[in-house]
């Protein structure tokens, strides 16, 4: 089944983007396209008009600002995973990024995409929570702890394009997924960072979606060993549960993945 | 209706296309270049694999008009004259396929693959063909005919 009918926009830049937006009623933007269009085939999405993010020079690649690594909301996985900088700086970035799906859609999807998406199972929201990160959007910044806002539901405004990631680089981090055998995405993954403070953030597991630790977070602050959060766990009835795992398995899944991350940075 | 051009296998192609097409449709209905298959269109299994500007891609994934002025690698365009690419040699040789129908899109995503890391090992080809699903072999000869062609790709480099 072919996709429906939509008039294709290509701005050169975010004001102009913002514009076609506004400007017709039903408009969707679409970044590498490896969620929008397979929605478009399911005829979940119908938008009216495209806008596509390719066009406008800047929003892509990679570069170190004072202690921060800003990432460009069209950069591809595969780029973050192959970044001489962020593997330098923030490797346990470059690795989840290297984990994302398949090199064909490491190719094509981009970070500003994955997090404007906000899957509850995708790995970039563990990063942007676990990291701290700031989202750079065309009008403001938002804080990692403000920015994700339910199942597939972020706190962007109608036509808000995501400009940046900016990832302070922390002392040390740690990503540990349990990928979904078929689809490969998160069935729980745990970003671990340490830094101005410690962060613990678990996608793939949460009813609400992406989820800081706090518990685990504040054993950490005082020990940071393995041990300090072992028998710390989260609630299976806060857990998603469906045909691929129940909530209690995914709960179990939180504790070993943070317990993994923490011991990688021992 | 948007013109875009592509570059397909070399020749520069200027095309009036839909909005809605996809890459995939472009190359095998307008093109005619039906080595590119269409497995599930759910962009899970890999068998619509093409390179764009020399990264694997899901052809099936990829409105046409986001491809304008790319380069375009499709199965069609891997050998030289008569002679098949070393990819393509090495899953004849191993017997890398059954049906053939997954085979075009393994070869393209494998020849990308080999092509970003030449020493590849065999961990290394069964993570970076996780995007490409085959319902006969059980992959253990296409992964033989990977490293195999990853050792010819090397080879036939350094002679020219
Ligand atoms: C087979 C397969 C396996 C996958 N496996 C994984 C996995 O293991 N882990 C994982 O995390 N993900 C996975 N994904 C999803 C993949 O990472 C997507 O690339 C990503 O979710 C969306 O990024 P995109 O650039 O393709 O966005 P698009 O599909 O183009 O857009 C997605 C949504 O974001 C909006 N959008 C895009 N860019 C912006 C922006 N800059 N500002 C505001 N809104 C924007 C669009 O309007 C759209 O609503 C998988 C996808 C496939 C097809
Ligand atoms: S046809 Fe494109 S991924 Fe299956
Ligand atoms: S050879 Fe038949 S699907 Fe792979």
């Amino acid at each position: 089944m072919g996709i429906q009918a939509f008039d294709y926009v290509r701005p050169t830049d975010l004001a102009e983007a913002r514009k076609a937006y506004e400007a017709t009623g039903d408009a969707r933007y679409i970044a590498g396209g490896q969620t929008l269009l397979p929605v478009m085939k399911q005829r979940l999405a119908q938008p009216a008009a495209v806008i596509d993010l390719g066009g406008i020079a800047g929003l892509s690649g990679i570069r170190v600002e004072g202690n921060a690594l800003i990432v460009g909301a069209m950069t591809r996985h595969a780029d973050v995973a192959a970044s001489a900088d962020v593997r330098r700086l923030i490797p346990a970035l470059a690795h989840l990024a290297g984990l994302i799906g398949d090199p064909q859609v490491r190719n094509r999807g981009t970070m500003g995409g994955s997090l404007a998406n906000n899957d509850p199972s995708a790995d970039y929201p563990a990063a942007v929570l676990g990291l701290g990160a700031t989202v750079l959007t065309d009008s403001r910044s938002i804080t990692a702890d403000d920015f994700f806002d339910g199942l597939f539901a972020t706190t962007l405004e109608e036509g808000e394009i995501i400009r940046a990631i900016s990832f302070p680089v922390p002392e040390r981090a740690a990503y540990e997924k349990f990928p979904h055998p078929a689809s490969r995405f998160a069935l729980v993954g745990v970003m671990v960072s340490k830094g101005a403070g410690v962060r613990v953030a678990a996608t793939g597991a949460g009813q609400a979606g992406v989820f800081r630790v706090s518990e685990m977070e504040a054993a950490l602050a005082k020990d940071f060993s393995a041990k300090a959060i072992e028998g710390l766990s989260v609630s299976p009835d806060d857990m998603i549960a469906d045909m691929h795992a129940p909530g209690a398995y995914r709960a179990q899944l939180v504790g070993v993945l943070a317990r993994r991350a923490v011991a990688a940075l021992q | 209706m948007p013109q875009i051009t592509l570059t397909v296998n070399g020749t520069p192609q200027k095309l009036d296309v839909p909005a809605n097409a996809l890459l995939v449709d472009v190359l095998r209905d307008t093109l005619a270049l039906t080595g590119t298959h269409i497995g599930c269109d759910t962009s899970q299994c890999g068998a619509c694999t093409v390179h764009i500007d020399g990264r694997s891609a899901k052809s099936c994934t990829v409105l046409a008009v986001q491809a304008d002025g790319a380069q375009i690698t499709t199965i069609e365009g891997l050998q030289s004259g008569a002679t098949l690419h070393p990819m393509q040699e090495a899953f004849r040789n191993h017997h890398g396929l059954q049906c053939g129908f997954c085979t075009p899109g393994m070869i393209m995503a494998a020849v990308a693959l080999v092509a970003d890391k030449p020493d590849i090992d065999e961990a290394g080809v069964r993570h970076g063909l996780e995007g490409n699903l085959c319902r006969c072999t059980g992959y253990q000869n296409i992964v033989a005919a990977v490293l195999d062609g990853a050792r010819a790709m090397q080879t036939s480099k350094a002679g020219g």
